[in-house]
């Protein structure tokens, strides 16, 4: 008997996953964020730097920007496998957006603790 | 097996006035592919220029308002719409794909009513974001 075990990566379904709890964390901080914004009408700079040096806030907007990167991620990556059928190309745009994603997340990271 | 099929011209090529005249892409269609075109604008440019806006407006109270300012430009605002639509048509787009990955509203009537839900929803949410911003 062959006991063979086919398992692939799994990381289709981890995408996937990935993808719709990073959406259900991100759709949570606009609505929030959008209340508080309005909650605070007319903004000021005052109430404007109030909301972001809020220690639960800036945790809340580092975790949409790392949600932002993985879902966007994902979702360029598709974009990208469905379309651009030249590999070297295809590799090149997936490097940019791994770098371009990065650096939102620490530009992000920078712009909260600074 | 003589047919209308058999008498159709074939192949058809997928050329560009064929895209746009002769193949309909049904309403979901359409969901679908403005979703991933809202998805890739908000990626690029308008998460770059959202951090940028942020930055700067947090900096001091002279970059707060130099983008006030600079945000009552004709221009900033016209990318201002465009970032609007791009960000309520993706979250409504987004809401309608996790109903129907939980199997809510996956029929073709259901499907068909509720794409062009999302589309009306994120024209009106945009309208609705600008009137208020203007």
């Amino acid at each position: 008997m062959v006991n063979r075990v086919i398992v692939g990566a799994h990381y289709g379904t981890r995408d996937w996953l990935a993808q719709r709890v990073t959406a259900v964390i991100m759709a949570v901080y606009v609505v929030a964020f959008l209340a508080l914004v309005a909650s605070r009408a007319p903004l000021t700079y005052e109430s404007w730097k109030g909301l972001f040096t809020h220690g639960g806030m800036r945790v809340a907007t580092l975790l949409f920007a790392l949600s932002l990167a993985w879902h966007a991620w994902v979702g360029m990556r598709d974009i990208f496998m469905d379309y651009v059928k030249h590999d070297g190309l295809r590799l090149a745009l997936q490097v940019l957006t791994v770098l371009l994603l990065a650096g939102y997340a620490s530009w992000t990271i920078q712009i909260l603790w600074r | 097996m003589s047919s209308a099929a058999a008498k159709k011209q074939r192949p058809k090529y997928l050329s560009l006035p064929a895209i746009l005249f002769q193949i309909r892409l049904p309403l979901p269609g359409w969901v679908s592919i403005l979703h991933r075109l809202s998805g890739a604008l908000l990626v690029f440019p308008f998460a770059a220029w959202a951090l940028y806006l942020l930055d700067v407006s947090l900096r001091s109270e002279q970059g707060f308002s130099r983008i006030r300012e600079y945000m009552g430009m004709p221009l900033a605002k016209l990318g201002l719409l465009v970032f609007l639509w791009a960000g309520c048509h993706h979250f409504c787009a987004g809401i309608r794909y996790l109903a129907l990955d939980l199997n809510k509203g996956i029929a073709l009537r259901p499907a068909r009513i509720s794409s062009a839900v999302v589309i009306v929803a994120s024209l009106a949410l945009t309208a609705l974001f600008a009137a208020k911003l203007w």
